[in-house]
């Protein structure tokens, strides 16, 4: 202490507090995303307690009809059990037509590929992932709709809008997403494994389904997971395609709503702020909110685990 | 036993050898159908595109400066893109602006800085999730804070903060690995050198991770630039016959305005649809183009 030059430990004495400013100006926008996170939750609440302050809890939860400005009252009547349907139906869709191909590329890409045919096709298939969704909402309305389902299944049985061709442009945009994760997981099954089952005289199809698969099917569950989650928070594609009627249907050829539908159709029909059916998007938005925030938790702790498992 | 065996082995080897070729039969099968199953995306994506090009690319070539530099109308002929385009423009802009600096402070404070405590994993954990968040959610935070609580109401300020606040969980991400992959060699030689922590982040490390960091920001940009839900949410205008001069003055998008086309009953409007969805490809084809030269230009392999 005694040696140090006094001018030598003035500036460095300088250079801390600057430096402290600045790491503090750093921590500062690291936890902005918490404020972000906060800011969702109290935007979203305030005005759900405004709409249940008008409107009861028990019937949004359990009502079936979703009719905003119709029926006995004047605010009409606010059931979520309609558009929650349309929601899973797009969610069940779009997994039934991402999850088998998906999980065939993450296999073909992981097993089977040469590297030259993996850097071809995995970048081919992230642009699928980056079209914009309301591209692929009007390529649903003008090709999937028209040209692919209605020639199939009959021009009286499938609707202009209907939640199949929402379902089938949801599925494409997670494929890439099923893929990417899937395939991560079967490149972190080590190689020791494939080779044990060679040595047992497997095929490479057996090695594929019987030791790669099991061995990754957390990591593939948790893809499926995520991509679920992306199918539920999908807009675009699904107001366009999937149609604006809210119903409790089970059949893909009809018009349906979801969640996220209903709230762009309400902002885009320019509902006045204040109104009964407004403060109704903010219920919408928290329920949308739950259910992505679960899924995505579930989908990050399963990922968790299997990284554990295996480094 | 010998006997037996003999009389056995033919049929052993026959069941055998017929398994054996059911198995490579099924093998050869089974490639088959990994094969098509991962081309049928691509088929996909090359009838998506040619869809669009197909519809739009008559519209587009009929006269493309009008289209480019036309207000929008009721009259499909005469519609034309200018406000949607230059509103993009300046939104992507002030977007990248604003949630640039705030990302990479974020990854540059968790990655060299952050005491592993409880704060910092539960910073972590939050920003995860938030890049899992609905973007339709994004805009109802948009509408409830900057829009009527900040009073912005439907503004190129208002959309750009919201956009900016949807990108950082992503730009965050991308600059923590970039910043991660920068050898720990680097730090220390720095350190050996003189220089106190902040001088070794500012002076190494940033740069070092700023090809990754502008890959990663850019793709964020790109995947900004075409979402529609939360600019709709927000309430930004299609119909309008102005360019801003303000950051509180109304702008209009170039997706917002695809979707509002789109649900419209003439076909013409549908083939204007497709033609501005080939500008949109087109520009987020460049962006795209412009990350993976930084990538591939840049890099710096350790």
């Amino acid at each position: 202490m005694a040696t140090t030059p006094p001018e030598l430990s003035i500036t460095r004495r300088r250079a801390r507090t600057g430096e402290r400013l600045i790491v503090n100006a750093l921590f500062l926008c690291a936890v902005l995303s918490l404020a972000v996170t906060v800011g969702i939750i109290a935007v979203l609440l305030v005005d759900t307690v405004e709409f249940f302050r008008d409107s009861s809890l028990w019937g949004f939860l359990t009502g079936t009809v979703w009719a905003p400005g119709q029926g006995a009252g004047t605010d009409g009547l606010y059931g979520v059990w309609p558009l929650i349907n349309g929601t899973l139906m797009i969610g069940v869709g779009s997994i039934v037509v991402g999850l088998p191909l998906g999980l065939l590329t993450a296999i073909y890409l992981s097993e089977y590929a040469s590297s030259r045919v993996r850097g071809t096709l995995k970048p081919t298939l992230e642009i699928l992932a980056g079209i914009p969704t309301v591209v692929v909402g009007f390529f649903a309305l003008q090709f999937i709709t028209p040209d692919l389902l209605r020639p199939i299944f009959g021009e009286d049985r499938v609707f202009i809008f209907n939640a199949a061709a929402g379902s089938i442009a949801v599925g494409l945009m997670i494929l890439p997403i099923i893929a990417s994760i899937s395939e991560d997981a079967m490149r972190a099954v080590p190689s020791s494994l494939r080779e044990a089952a060679f040595g047992l005289g497997s095929t490479k199809r057996q090695v594929s389904l019987r030791v790669v698969v099991p061995a990754a099917l957390s990591g593939i569950s948790a893809s499926v997971i995520l991509a679920f989650s992306r199918a539920v928070g999908e807009t675009m594609a699904v107001t366009i395609a999937a149609g604006n009627s809210p119903k409790m249907t089970l059949n893909y050829f009809e018009s349906i709503q979801t969640l996220t539908a209903s709230i762009a159709q309400t902002v885009n029909g320019e509902v006045a702020s204040g109104t009964v059916r407004y403060n109704a998007l903010f219920a919408l938005g928290i329920t949308l909110f739950l259910i992505t925030l679960v899924m995505n938790l579930i989908s990050a702790r399963i990922v968790r685990r299997y990284r554990q498992v295996y480094s | 036993m010998s006997a037996v065996t003999d009389a056995l082995a033919p049929a052993a080897l026959r069941r055998g050898a017929s398994r054996s070729s059911a198995k490579i039969a099924l093998d050869i099968a089974f490639s088959v159908v990994l094969f098509v199953g991962t081309i049928v995306g691509v088929i996909a994506l090359a009838t998506l595109i040619w869809t669009i090009l197909d519809s739009g690319w008559a519209r587009l070539w009929a006269d493309p400066a009008a289209f480019l530099g036309n207000y929008v109308s009721r009259l499909p002929a005469r519609a034309g893109i200018k406000a949607a385009l230059v509103g993009s423009a300046y939104l992507m802009v002030l977007t990248a602006v604003i949630c640039f600096p705030l990302g990479v402070g974020a990854a540059v404070y968790l990655e060299e800085f952050a005491p592993r405590n409880r704060v910092t994993n539960f910073v972590e954990a939050n920003i995860a999730n938030l890049a899992g968040v609905p973007s339709v959610v994004y805009g109802l935070l948009g509408l409830g804070i900057f829009a009527r609580f900040l009073r912005l109401g439907p503004s190129l300020l208002a959309g750009a903060l919201t956009l900016a606040v949807m990108s950082l969980p992503v730009i965050i991400v991308a600059g923590r690995e970039a910043i991660r992959a920068v050898p720990d060699s680097v730090r220390l030689g720095a350190y050996a050198l003189g220089a106190t922590k902040w001088q070794t982040v500012r002076r190494q490390v940033l740069p070092a991770a700023m090809p990754g960091t502008l890959t990663g920001t850019i793709l964020a940009l790109s995947r900004a630039i075409g979402e529609t839900a939360p600019l709709l949410v927000i309430g930004l205008p299609i119909v309008i016959f102005s360019l801003p001069n303000d950051l509180r003055d109304p702008v209009s998008a170039l997706p917002l305005l695809i979707f509002d086309w789109t649900s419209r009953p003439q076909h013409a409007f549908a083939e204007a649809a497709a033609a501005a969805s080939i500008i949109l490809l087109a520009l987020l084809l460049a962006m795209n183009a412009v990350a993976i030269f930084l990538r591939n230009r840049y890099t710096i392999r350790w």
